[in-house]
Formats: C-alpha cells, structure tokens, sequence
C-alpha cells in the first residue's frame, strides 16, 4: 500500500487543528465528567439505554459462568463426593442448630408478644445470582441478575450465608448494582458482640478489610471478637455478622484505637447472595404524625359540622 | 467493495472486543494483572490506520466503556483522547521504532493514562488505589508486542487493510 504522504502525516512537527480538536474534545469530556458529577445523568442514561448495556453484561458474564460450568463438568468425582458429604454434614449441623433454635425464637415470640414490640426473625428474602463482571478493580461493587423487574430497590441489605455483603447501589430494569463493604466510601454501624460497643465500619482502601477507625482508648477490643450490624441507622437489620476482629492499635492520631477487621462474607466468593426485602425499623424519632385537629367530640357543637369533613375521619389512625 | 466493509466490520468488532474484554473479570488473584483493553486496541488501531482513529472515535469509545463501566461520564472519554492524540501525534515515529522501543512507548502512554485516571478519580473525592493498582501497565506494554503481530498477521490472512 503506497499511501500520499501528505502535510496531514508531518514526521515532527504537529498541526495547530488537531490541538485545536484536542482542546475541544478535552473540555467536553470534562464538562460532563463535572456535570454528570453534580448530577448523576449516567445512571438515567444507563436506565434508558439498559436495553443495550445489559446484554453487554450478560455476555461478558458468560466466559466466567463458562469456567464455572466447566470446572462442575470436570471435577472428578472424588471431591465432588467429598463436598456433597461436607455439605450434608453442615446441613445436619445447621439443621440441629435450627431445631435447638426454633424453641428459642418462639420464646422470643412470645416475650416479644408481651413486650408488645414488632420485631420479627422472619427474613423476608429474595435470591439473586452474581453476574461475573468487572466494573474496575479499583472500584467495589457486584452486579446481580435481579432489577427492579423483580422488586430491588435501592438501599436493600444484600447477605449471603455468613454475613453481611453489602448494600444495593444502583438499579437496572433487570440488573442492579451492589456497593461492598469494604468499599471505602461504605460505612455499616456494628456492634462487637462479645462487648455491646457500638462503633462503625469502614471500609478500606485495598478493599479486604473493615476498619474501625474511632473505637475509644478505654474501650476493650481484642482480636477475635465478632462484629453485629446494630441496627442503628436503620439501613441493616441488627444481628448479622460482618467480621472479625484481627488487630487493634492506636490510630494515627493517638486519639481512638483503630481495629482492622475481616468481612464474615465471601465477598470475592459468593454466586449466590440473599436480598433481604423488609427494611429494618429505622431506630430514629419516630415518623411525623400527619396533623390532625382537636377530636371531634371536643369541637364546639355548632361549628362541628362546618370545621371537620367527614373525610378528615379516613385520616385517624 | 466487500472487502471494505469486511475491514471496516473487523475494525470495530476488534473495538467491541476490547470493550467486553473490559468487562470480563479474571479470578480474584489476576484482576490487578488485567490491562486496559481499549486503550491498547484503540493505540494499534491508531498506529496502523490513522483515517479511521480520531479524536472523535476515542471520545465515543471512551463514552461507550464508560456506560458500561458505570464510572463517570466522560472518564475513559478523557483518558482516551489524551492517549489517542499522543499516538496520533508520534505516529510516524513509533511505527518505525524496533518492537521493544514501541512497548516501552506503550508503558509511557498507559502510564500517563493511569495518572490521568487517578487524578481525575481523586478529584472526584476517591481515595488512593493500592501499589497493584500500578501494575497494570507493565502488562500491558508486555503484551504489546504480541498484540500487535497477532492483529497485523490476522489482518494480513484477512487481505484487509
């Protein structure tokens, strides 16, 4: 191929129109690097042009799921059997544990009953499947191949088996986003188990590990106690493991002592997690009452009729 | 006439490539060792067919990876504009340099690229990536040269330019 070497292909020197361009096409990108910053346009974008997007998802999903169908079809049978046995025995472990348990929680029921307080065991849940797709390293989240199709919403706790995950972050007609909780800009209110400290966890920045950053000097924190979600905040329901403990020193500051600890969850191994569906009773003041007037039967006789409609009634609870 | 389109079809079925590539994730030891797919396809296709790659084609195939990514809009636009002008702008040079010289060309822009990125992200308020953030690119400029001859002999078996 002889091509023209033209004034359009200089060996040195470059040409003021493709700076000109550079400069052009440098402010928009920033421009909507800025805007969708303030705004958050991407994900309307990405909720109207799902129709596209998520097929990418699922077909870059796919060589994952293959290797993971493979390495089903070709385990040998040896360690197929081994795991099938490991499992029946931690079904008959978990199945025990269950039966002690179902006295407990009935009685818990019925103390509750007494106590006249609305909190229930009962998990109202929903299964969803991790679709293996990488949005960055650098950036923790996961995508699941439920959406708001099948009733995710935003701020859902997601779990799997051992513990705390994370939360939903973003929702696709039929996809939806999860933020870990090791992702930096996560924060989850726990409370150590073995002591009833109350505290946060944050996640870190090479996304492994929690750390609690502002545990008091005097506080008694030790490698090996278990982390709770407490429920504060009212985002996760209390009592599901996070992590544990692996050390403690004093923060940078000498102010607080800083914990790491290690997420219960398999956050890199999970395929299949557990949406949780009712929301945790947000443990703040309670919502606002909408105004009501004085009862009726306390109104002056006359004006009765006139100040309160008989529709006002549907309002009192 | 055919063999135009076919070219044009294996020009951007190797952008789409790069672009679920991207997307597909490596076992969790691997993921730092991953390279920036786009980024290398987009500078072989600038090195080899400058008519087609412009400044235009880098901003809408960085738009593309950033729908898809679910970053910012406008991130990836940014960073492969500043790599595609680079490789634009030395073009002649770095065609001509032995392969070594032109991986270690690579290392240069898809460095450059990282701290573009990591300037961007910590404007946006993100904390620092870990040191294996880094790594990325080395694997990149040492694939390089395997890229390259693997596409230029495809494109040669294919007869399209």
């Amino acid at each position: 191929m002889a091509r023209t070497r033209d004034e359009s292909s200089p060996l040195f020197a470059g040409n003021a129109a493709g700076t000109l361009r550079l400069i052009v096409y440098l402010a928009l990108a920033v421009v909507l690097m800025v805007l969708d910053h303030r705004n958050g346009w991407l994900w309307r974008v990405r909720y109207a042009t799902a129709a596209v997007v998520e097929p990418v998802y699922r077909l870059a999903g796919l060589p994952a799921a293959g290797v993971r169908a493979v390495s089903v079809t070709f385990a040998d049978r040896q360690r197929l059997t081994e795991q099938n046995q490991r499992l029946r025995e931690d079904l008959l472990l978990a199945n025990a544990k269950l039966n002690r348990m179902a006295a407990v929680a009935e009685q818990n029921q019925r103390l509750k009953e007494l106590l006249d307080t609305q909190h229930s065991l009962n998990l109202n849940v929903q299964l969803a499947r991790v679709i293996g797709v990488d949005l960055g390293a650098y950036r923790y989240e996961l995508t699941l191949n439920m959406g708001a199709r099948d009733g995710v919403r935003s701020g859902q706790p997601v779990i799997d088996a051992r513990g705390v995950m994370g939360q939903v972050k973003e929702v696709l007609p039929t996809t939806s986003m999860v933020m870990l909780i090791t992702d930096p800009s996560h924060a989850i209110p726990v409370v150590i188990e073995r002591t009833g400290l109350r505290t946060v966890a944050y996640g870190s920045r090479d996304g492994a590990e929690l750390s609690l950053p502002n545990i008091p000097q005097a506080a008694d924190v030790r490698a090996g106690d278990k982390l709770l979600t407490s429920g504060l905040g009212g985002r996760f329901p209390p009592g599901f493991p996070v992590g544990e403990v692996r050390s403690v020193a004093p923060s940078a500051s000498g102010m607080f002592l800083m914990a790491m600890a290690r997420p219960s969850a398999d956050l890199d191994r999970s395929e299949d997690v557990l949406l949780l569906h009712d929301q945790a009773e947000p443990d703040g003041p309670p919502a606002p009452v909408t105004p009501m007037g004085p009862p009726r039967d306390l109104a002056p006789a006359a004006s009765a009729s006139a100040a309160a409609p008989p529709a006002a009634s549907g309002v009192r609870r | 006439m055919n063999r135009q389109r076919l070219s044009l079809w294996w020009f951007v079925g190797t952008l789409v490539f790069a672009l679920l590539s991207m997307l597909v994730p490596l076992p969790g030891a691997l993921e730092p060792f991953k390279p920036y797919w786009p980024a290398l396809f987009l500078l072989y296709w600038s090195l080899e067919s400058e008519d087609r790659v412009t400044l235009g084609l880098a901003f809408m195939v960085g738009l593309a990876a950033d729908l898809l990514n679910g970053v910012v809009l406008g991130e990836q636009a940014l960073r492969l504009i500043a790599l595609v002008f680079i490789a634009l702008r030395f073009r002649s040079r770095l065609r001509f340099f032995p392969m070594w010289q032109q991986a270690l060309a690579v290392l240069a822009l898809l460095l450059n690229d990282r701290i573009l990125l990591l300037i961007v992200r910590v404007l946006a308020g993100a904390s620092l990536p870990p040191a294996s953030w880094w790594i990325s690119p080395f694997v990149g400029a040492a694939l390089w040269p395997f890229l390259f001859l693997l596409l230029d002999d495809l494109r040669a078996r294919l007869r399209i330019q």
